[in-house]
C-alpha cells in the first residue's frame, strides 16, 4: 500500500492512543465542525496543586491526519503542566508524527486548538481567566496564523496571503490575496470565519478576495 | 496492507484495460502505425484510415447514429469542453449568450460553463431534487429566447442518478435549443438512442468501460452548429484537428463491443446486493441517489458521524479501493457538490462512499467489503464525537 502519510501517522491512525471521553472532565473543548471537515474533542483532568495534566483523552470526526494528530497531542500533553502544554505547537505535533502532507496541516492545527481550548476551559471554570479585551487587528492577525494555506502547508500570514485587516463596530474585514475562484478560496474563507467568529465582540466576518 | 487480494471498486474513475482490447489495439502500434492518410496516398495510410472508419462505425452504431456524427476526442473532458465552448463560439453571437446546466454536472461541464461565464455568458445552474433529478418544469421555466444550449448529464458521476433525457431533450427541441448530455458514465451500458432521444451532442469515453485512457468521443447530430475546436489539419470532419489516436479509437470500439447486456446485468446484481446489505446491516446509513433509476455499476452510501477519507484509508489497508465525496479527499478541500446539490449537508458529504463495479468484480467482493466495512465503521464511530452525541 502506498500512502502520502508517514508510518507514524498510519500507526496512530490505526491504533489511536487515549481515545474516548472523560466523564466529568476538569476541562473540555470541541473544535471544528462538519463544515470544515474535521472535529476534535479534547478532555483533560488536572492535578489542582501542580497544574499537571494527569489524564487526557480525545475524540475525532475526521480524516487520518486528524485522528493521528489527536492521538499524538494527547501523548505530548500528558504529564505536562498547563503552561507547558499550552506551548505545544502544530509543528511539534507534525514533527512528532514524522511530518504531514502540506495540504493536511490544517487538521493538526485543529487538534492543537482543541488542546488549548480545553486548557482555557479549565482555567475559565477554575477562575483563572484574565479580563476580556476588545478584538484588535493584532488579535485577528494572530488568529489568521492558525489558518493554513493548503498550497504551502504554512499559515496565511507567513505565506503573505493576508492583505488589509479592518476591525470596526464588531465587523472584521480581511482581504486575502487570491482570486475568488481559486481552488482553495472557499475553504480558506470558511476557515477564517471559523477562527474569527468565536471572538466575543465579533458580530460579522467579511472575507474579500483580490480578484 | 493485509497482503491479500486487492479489490478495485472505483470503476467510474478508471477501469482495468481488457486484454482483448489491448490485442485489438496492438497492430496499430507495431504494424499499421501510419497516419490515416487520404485514400490517394500509400497503402499503410489507407489501412490506418480504414481502421479508424471501422471504429467510428462501431461507436456510431452504439448510439444509433451515422458515422459522420461521431468525433473522436482525447476523452470526456475534451468532449464536454468542445460541446459547450464549441456551441458557444458558433451560436453565442447569433442565438444568445445563455446556457443551462444542472448543479450536479461533472467538472468538465460545470467548469466549462464557469469559464464561459467569465467571457460574458449567462449561466443558469438548475437545482435537482433530493435524488438528483432535474425537473422538466424547472427546465422549461429556465429556457429563454437567448438560450443557446442546455447541458444536462445522462447519469451522475457520483450518485448514479439517471436523468429522463428523453423529456429533457423534447423540451429543448420544442423550444429550439440545442441539448448536450454527458454520458461518460452511462455509455454504453444505458444506451442513449439518438433516433428516439432528441439530443444534439453526447459526451462518451472509453476509460469507464475497460477501454484505454485518452480516448473519448462527441456525438454531434448532423447540422448542429459547433465551432472548430482544435486548429490544425482537417481531421475529424474538420471539427477537431490533430493526429488521430487510431489505437485508442480501435480500443474504444472493441471495449464497446465487449460491454454486453448480460454483463451489465451481473454488474447491476452486485450493485443491488451491496446497497441492500449495507442499508440492512449497518445502522445510520443513507443511500444517495435513486434506488432504481441509477447506473447499473453505482452504489453511493453515506455513513453518518464518520469521515470518508478515514473510511477509504482503512479500506485501502484491507485491500479495497473506493472513493468518497469528503472534503478531505478532494483536491480543493471542498465536499461533494453533488451531495450538497441533492440537499445533503457537510456531514452527509464527508461520510459518502462511492462503490463502482466493473467486469473484474464478483459477488464475493461485495460480501468481503461489507464485512470489512461493518468493522471499520464501528471502529471509527467508537472515537467520533458526533456518534456519541447522537447516542444521547
Amino acid at each position: 500500500m502506498k500512502s502520502p502519510y508517514s508510518e507514524t501517522v498510519l500507526e496512530h491512525f490505526r491504533h489511536p492512543h487515549n481515545v474516548g471521553a472523560i466523564e466529568n472532565a476538569d476541562g473540555k473543548a470541541q473544535e471544528g465542525s462538519p463544515a470544515c471537515g474535521d472535529m476534535v474533542a479534547v478532555y483533560i483532568n488536572v492535578e489542582p496543586k501542580t497544574k499537571v495534566i494527569s489524564d487526557i483523552k480525545f475524540e475525532s470526526y475526521g480524516c487520518a491526519s486528524n485522528i493521528a494528530t489527536g492521538s499524538i497531542i494527547t501523548e505530548l500533553a500528558k504529564g505536562k503542566t498547563l503552561e507547558e502544554a499550552r506551548k505545544i505547537t502544530w509543528k511539534d505535533a507534525a514533527d512528532a508524527l514524522g511530518g504531514l502532507p502540506k495540504i493536511k496541516t490544517h487538521c493538526s492545527v485543529l487538534a492543537i486548538e482543541g488542546l488549548r481550548s480545553a486548557i482555557e476551559n479549565y482555567e475559565e471554570r477554575h477562575g483563572l481567566v484574565k479580563d476580556r479585551k476588545p478584538t484588535t487587528m493584532e488579535e485577528v492577525r494572530s488568529r489568521l496564523k492558525k489558518v493554513m494555506n493548503p498550497m504551502a502547508g504554512l499559515d496565511l500570514v507567513r505565506t503573505n496571503l493576508v492583505g488589509a485587516i479592518e476591525v470596526k463596530n464588531g465587523t472584521v474585514r480581511v482581504v486575502i490575496d487570491l482570486p475568488s475562484d481559486h481552488q482553495f478560496a472557499s475553504v480558506i474563507k470558511e476557515e477564517i470565519k471559523e477562527k474569527i467568529e468565536p471572538l466575543w465582540d465579533v458580530k460579522e466576518v467579511v472575507v474579500e478576495f483580490t480578484e | 496492507m493485509s497482503g491479500g487480494k486487492q479489490v478495485y471498486l472505483d470503476n467510474s474513475a478508471a477501469t482495468r484495460l481488457d486484454e482483448r482490447v489491448l490485442e485489438a489495439m496492438k497492430p496499430y502500434f507495431f504494424e499499421q502505425y501510419a497516419v490515416a492518410t487520404s485514400e490517394f496516398a500509400y497503402s499503410q495510410g489507407i489501412e490506418a484510415g480504414e481502421a479508424l472508419s471501422s471504429a467510428r462505425e462501431t461507436l456510431a452504431r452504439a448510439l444509433v447514429a451515422a458515422p459522420e456524427e461521431f468525433i473522436f476526442t482525447s476523452g470526456s473532458t475534451e468532449s464536454s469542453n468542445m460541446a459547450l465552448k464549441g456551441v458557444a463560439l458558433a451560436l453565442g453571437s447569433k442565438k444568445g449568450k445563455h446556457l443551462i446546466v444542472s448543479k450536479i454536472e461533472d467538472f468538465p461541464v460545470l467548469n466549462s460553463a464557469r469559464a464561459l461565464e467569465k467571457q460574458g455568458f449567462k449561466v443558469t445552474y438548475l437545482d435537482v431534487d433530493g435524488e438528483g433529478f432535474v425537473h422538466p418544469d424547472k427546465l422549461k421555466e429556465a429556457i429563454k429566447d437567448e438560450t443557446m444550449l442546455v447541458s444536462i448529464q445522462h447519469a451522475n458521476q457520483e450518485i448514479g442518478t439517471i436523468q429522463d433525457i428523453e423529456s429533457i431533450g423534447s423540451i429543448c427541441r420544442e423550444k429550439g435549443v440545442l441539448f448536450h448530455t454527458d454520458a461518460t458514465h452511462s455509455f454504453p451500458r444505458v444506451p442513449p438512442d439518438v433516433k428516439k432521444i432528441p439530443v444534439d451532442l453526447i459526451t462518451v469515453a472509453a476509460h469507464t468501460i475497460h477501454g484505454p485512457k485518452g480516448i473519448g468521443g462527441l456525438y454531434v447530430r448532423q447540422g448542429t452548429k459547433v465551432a472548430k475546436w482544435m486548429d490544425g489539419g482537417f481531421q475529424e470532419f474538420d471539427l477537431r484537428a490533430g493526429l488521430e489516436n487510431i489505437p485508442g479509437a480501435v480500443g474504444f470500439a472493441r471495449a464497446v463491443e465487449l460491454a454486453t447486456v448480460k454483463e451489465t446485468k451481473q454488474i447491476q446484481a452486485m450493485r443491488d446486493r451491496i446497497i441492500d446489505r449495507i442499508l440492512a446491516e449497518i445502522p445510520d446509513t443513507t443511500l444517495n441517489g435513486h434506488r432504481w433509476k441509477r447506473l447499473p455499476q453505482n452504489a453511493n452510501i453515506s455513513f453518518h458521524f464518520i469521515e470518508g477519507e478515514s473510511i477509504t484509508l482503512h479500506l485501502d489497508m484491507h485491500g479495497f479501493a473506493v472513493s468518497t465525496g469528503s472534503a478531505c479527499f478532494s483536491r480543493s478541500l471542498e465536499g461533494s457538490h453533488v451531495i450538497f446539490g441533492i440537499g445533503g449537508d457537510h456531514e452527509r458529504a464527508h461520510g459518502s462512499i462511492r462503490f463502482t463495479f466493473g467486469r473484474y468484480n464478483t459477488m464475493e467482493d461485495v460480501d468481503t467489503i461489507v464485512q470489512t466495512l461493518t468493522e471499520v465503521v464501528q471502529e471509527l464511530r467508537s472515537i467520533s464525537p458526533l456518534a456519541r452525541e447522537n447516542k444521547k
